[in-house]
């Protein structure tokens, strides 16, 4: 089966415990972080996940949650499939 | 290959804080086979294709949306230019189809449906000539249809006696609405060589080269390219060009993606992505600031048709590299009320007609929603109609004309027109009178396509 990756967008102020928080829903759901990293883009804190979403059934759900999250500790959380990325970067 | 962080970090700033955005994604369905000598019957038939390709395109549009990350702004449908299956019916049938129109486009959720049209660059058949006098009528009566007409293309001349019932329909059409300050007219857009498979409203009809369905897209990001340019304040003007062609192959790219797997979902054939930069009154999301960024001080100063050329063409090649399919217009567009650095441009003094009007030899698409003062007589409304036509019959362009003669409105007051459609500066008009010269009618012969300076 052909891997499906998606990425999970974090923005805004830093705060203890975001990863923990993000990583915590992605476990719940059965999603797998294959990568993480974090930046600063425009004076606003940024962390990426690519997670595998390959198996994943309910990402709309995950999504759902996610934003949900992102409201209660006020930060913008995504969760985008990664062809999006690979379009506009690879030709 | 595996996307590096900055890359990662580049998409998303592009879409949360730059307006990157697929504009829209459009359906052409062809509605030829609901002709029918039964207006009831005709009805019918229309509401029901439609609705049959439409109806899944909202509810696949926003899941893709969601799962991509990008916005997709407006879902819409073309079809068939409705002149040419009106076939005997009556100027009251027509008016029937344009309810039935909108009654569809409701029922599936979608802002705007094109169509409403007629070719008529050359000549006029029973169902045109419906068609036009209905025009005014239906666009008054009806929330979501848009109309475009053909006056003239660059094989055919330009039909002056079309050109003048025109400035008389335009006329019509702004006083049925003078409540909402001509409204009607935001729907209407005249045209020298349209194009078939164009996305965009109002102009947006299925041409007759096109299949029974089409999903064509419609990419926009003033936004983007304007921020891209910022951070390059000191470049010369070929690493500008540069900078806006790397921008824009990757909004193409986005929008390409995008618009196939809509089209998957729905099974319908992917069209063409249509790139063009539309403003709209987002703060940053202006064509006027990325030419002023490029270095005028206000748009309509000299140097800015320069600064246009270079910064269309730029989009161009971005985008026809991106893609396999770029069609529609692909340019910039310069409404003014959508555009609140044309809005600034015309209020400090800097932006004319004229300007504007010399604007469109170097861009697509034309005098695009901009309000004149409702003095405007219908044969000035259609000397100004038969110079952009020129422009664009000259130029093998296409370029068109979308004005609201507003009434009662003088030069200098503004008008809200809500929405998308933005608010715009009453503009005066020459007030010597083109009577005589549009009065004569006829054609204007077609143009000879050597010697060409």
């Amino acid at each position: 089966m052909e891997k499906r990756r998606a990425v999970v967008s974090v923005i805004g102020k830093d705060q203890v415990g975001i990863i923990a928080k993000v990583t915590n829903v992605l476990a719940e759901h059965q999603l797998n972080v294959l990568d993480i990293s974090q930046t600063i883009v425009e004076d606003f804190f940024t962390m990426m996940m690519v997670i595998d979403v390959t198996s994943a059934q309910h990402l709309e759900e995950t999504r759902h949650i996610l934003h949900e999250l992102g409201e209660e500790i006020g930060v913008q959380i995504d969760l985008q499939l990664e062809e999006v990325f690979q379009a506009m970067h690879r030709v | 290959m595996r996307i590096g962080l900055n890359e990662m970090t580049e998409t998303i700033r592009m879409v949360q804080m730059e307006h990157l955005d697929i504009r829209t994604v459009t359906i052409g369905i062809n509605l030829k086979d609901c002709a029918d000598s039964d207006i009831q019957i005709m009805k019918q038939k229309v509401y029901d294709k439609i609705v049959f390709y439409g109806r899944n395109l909202k509810p696949y549009a926003e899941q893709v949306e969601k799962e991509y990350g990008v916005p997709i702004i407006n879902k819409r449908i073309a079809v068939t230019p409705i002149a040419e299956i009106l076939g005997n019916a009556t100027r009251e049938d027509a008016i029937e189809v344009a309810k039935t129109l909108d009654r569809a486009a409701k029922d599936i959720g979608v802002d705007f449906i094109g169509g409403y049209s007629a070719l008529v660059h050359k000549g006029v058949t029973k169902g045109d000539q419906i068609l036009l006098d209905s025009l005014a009528e239906a666009l008054a009566v009806t929330e979501r249809v848009c109309a475009s007409v053909s006056v003239g293309t660059t094989r055919a001349g330009i039909n002056m006696d079309v050109v003048k019932q025109m400035g008389i329909i335009i006329k019509d059409a702004a006083e049925r609405t003078k409540d909402q300050d001509g409204l009607a007219c935001a729907k209407l857009v005249v045209f020298a060589n349209p194009v078939e498979d164009n996305p965009f409203m109002a102009g947006a009809f299925h041409g007759s080269g096109e299949g029974e369905a089409v999903l064509n897209v419609g990419v926009s990001g003033p936004g983007v390219v304007l921020h891209a340019l910022k951070r390059h304040p000191e470049a010369d003007l070929g690493e500008v060009s540069q900078v806006i062609k790397k921008t824009v192959f990757k909004i193409t790219r986005a929008g390409e993606l995008i618009g196939r797997t809509v089209a998957d979902k729905l099974h319908i054939p992917f069209g063409i992505l249509d790139l063009s930069l539309a403003p709209t009154n987002a703060l940053n999301d202006s064509v006027a600031q990325i030419l002023e960024e490029i270095g005028l001080e206000r748009v309509g100063t000299h140097g800015t048709i320069a600064a246009l050329a270079l910064m269309n063409d730029a989009v161009k090649k971005g985008g026809a590299m991106a893609s396999s399919y770029v069609g529609g217009l692909s340019g910039a567009f310069i409404p003014v009320s959508e555009d609140n650095g044309m809005i600034r441009g015309v209020q400090d003094g800097s932006l004319s007609l004229s300007k504007l009007e010399a604007m469109t030899c170097v861009c697509s698409v034309g005098l695009d929603m901009i309000a004149l003062t409702g003095k405007a007589s219908a044969s000035t409304l259609s000397g100004i109609i038969a110079d952009e036509a020129a422009i664009g019959m000259i130029n093998k362009k296409t370029t068109a004309v979308r004005v609201i003669p507003v009434p009662n409105k003088e030069e200098g007051e503004m008008v809200e027109f809500g929405g998308l459609l933005g608010r715009a500066p009453v503009m005066g008009v020459n007030e010597f009178s083109s009577s005589a010269f549009v009065n004569r009618g006829g054609r204007i012969p077609a143009p000879l396509q050597s010697l060409i300076n």
